[in-house]
């Protein structure tokens, strides 16, 4: 149909620029972390698919699977998860305000976007803090 | 002769990517994630350190196996609508985006199978 896709296969298309033309703007980095939080809860999902599992095969393989989640490592990817889950819950309240059509001015999008950040970190320290706290 | 209208001819052959529907999805399940998923984060914390006796009977217990159910349900329909628009982002190559669109299909559906199977085994347990 169009040249580029018979001369030169669909590679060959013109691109629009790239994330590293330009400079980072707080909204441009929560945009992308956004999608990069979305794309580890995805592949995150496995985790709790696995700790349910072991939960369901009986309690000495759930023994095991949680002592990997309990090791320094494993809990280390778990504070990650939590953060990757709640960073991408504020970014998703963020898009819910933006699809009423309010909020899109630039000082309102910059004020939104630095608070998702400061809100995901702190509420991730704290479930930390509740859960060490508990447990 | 075409007696058919434009309209008719253009019905069905746009961008063929389902229009409004894969937003809408999106926003429903996302809603519904917004509170699973604090359920999610409230009982993950507080079964921390707890022992197999005490998480297995947690699970099993019927507002917890059915919320936590109805999260994996909607975090699949979720994540697999997200990455599919990574994947169509990223990918340019036809052939290889349809098989990672297939990857993308089955991993969602895997994963909601496993989960579901073991908060049903151990319901019913």
């Amino acid at each position: 149909m169009s040249d580029a896709r018979t001369a030169h296969g669909t590679d060959n298309r013109p691109l629009s620029p790239h994330l590293q033309v330009y400079r980072p703007l707080i909204n441009m980095v929560m945009s992308i972390l956004h999608r990069m939080t979305g794309a580890a809860l995805y592949f995150g999902s496995l985790l709790l698919a696995w700790w349910l599992v072991a939960a369901a095969i009986g309690p000495e393989y759930f023994e095991f699977v949680n002592s990997i989640f309990g090791s320094l490592l494993g809990k280390i990817v778990l504070f990650g998860f939590t953060w990757a889950l709640l960073h991408h819950m504020m970014g998703g309240i963020r898009h819910f305000i933006w699809d009423t059509g309010r909020g899109l001015d630039i000082a309102t999008v910059k004020s939104l976007s630095i608070m998702s950040g400061v809100v995901s970190v702190a509420a991730t320290l704290l479930v930390w803090a509740i859960a060490m706290a508990a447990g | 002769m075409n007696m058919r209208t434009p309209l008719k001819n253009a019905r069905r052959l746009g961008s063929a990517k389902e229009g409004a529907d894969h937003f809408w999805m999106q926003r429903v399940t996302a809603v519904a994630n917004l509170f699973l998923g604090l359920f999610l984060v409230w009982l993950i914390a507080s079964l921390a350190g707890a022992d197999y006796t005490t998480v297995s009977s947690t699970l099993a217990n019927p507002i917890v196996a059915i919320l936590l159910m109805l999260l994996i349900v909607s975090a699949a329909i979720h994540m697999r609508l997200g990455m599919q628009v990574i994947i169509e982002d990223y990918i340019t190559g036809e052939g290889t985006k349809i098989v990672f669109l297939l990857l993308n299909n089955f991993f969602a559906i895997l994963v909601a199978a496993a989960s579901v199977w073991a908060i049903l085994k151990l319901s019913f347990a």
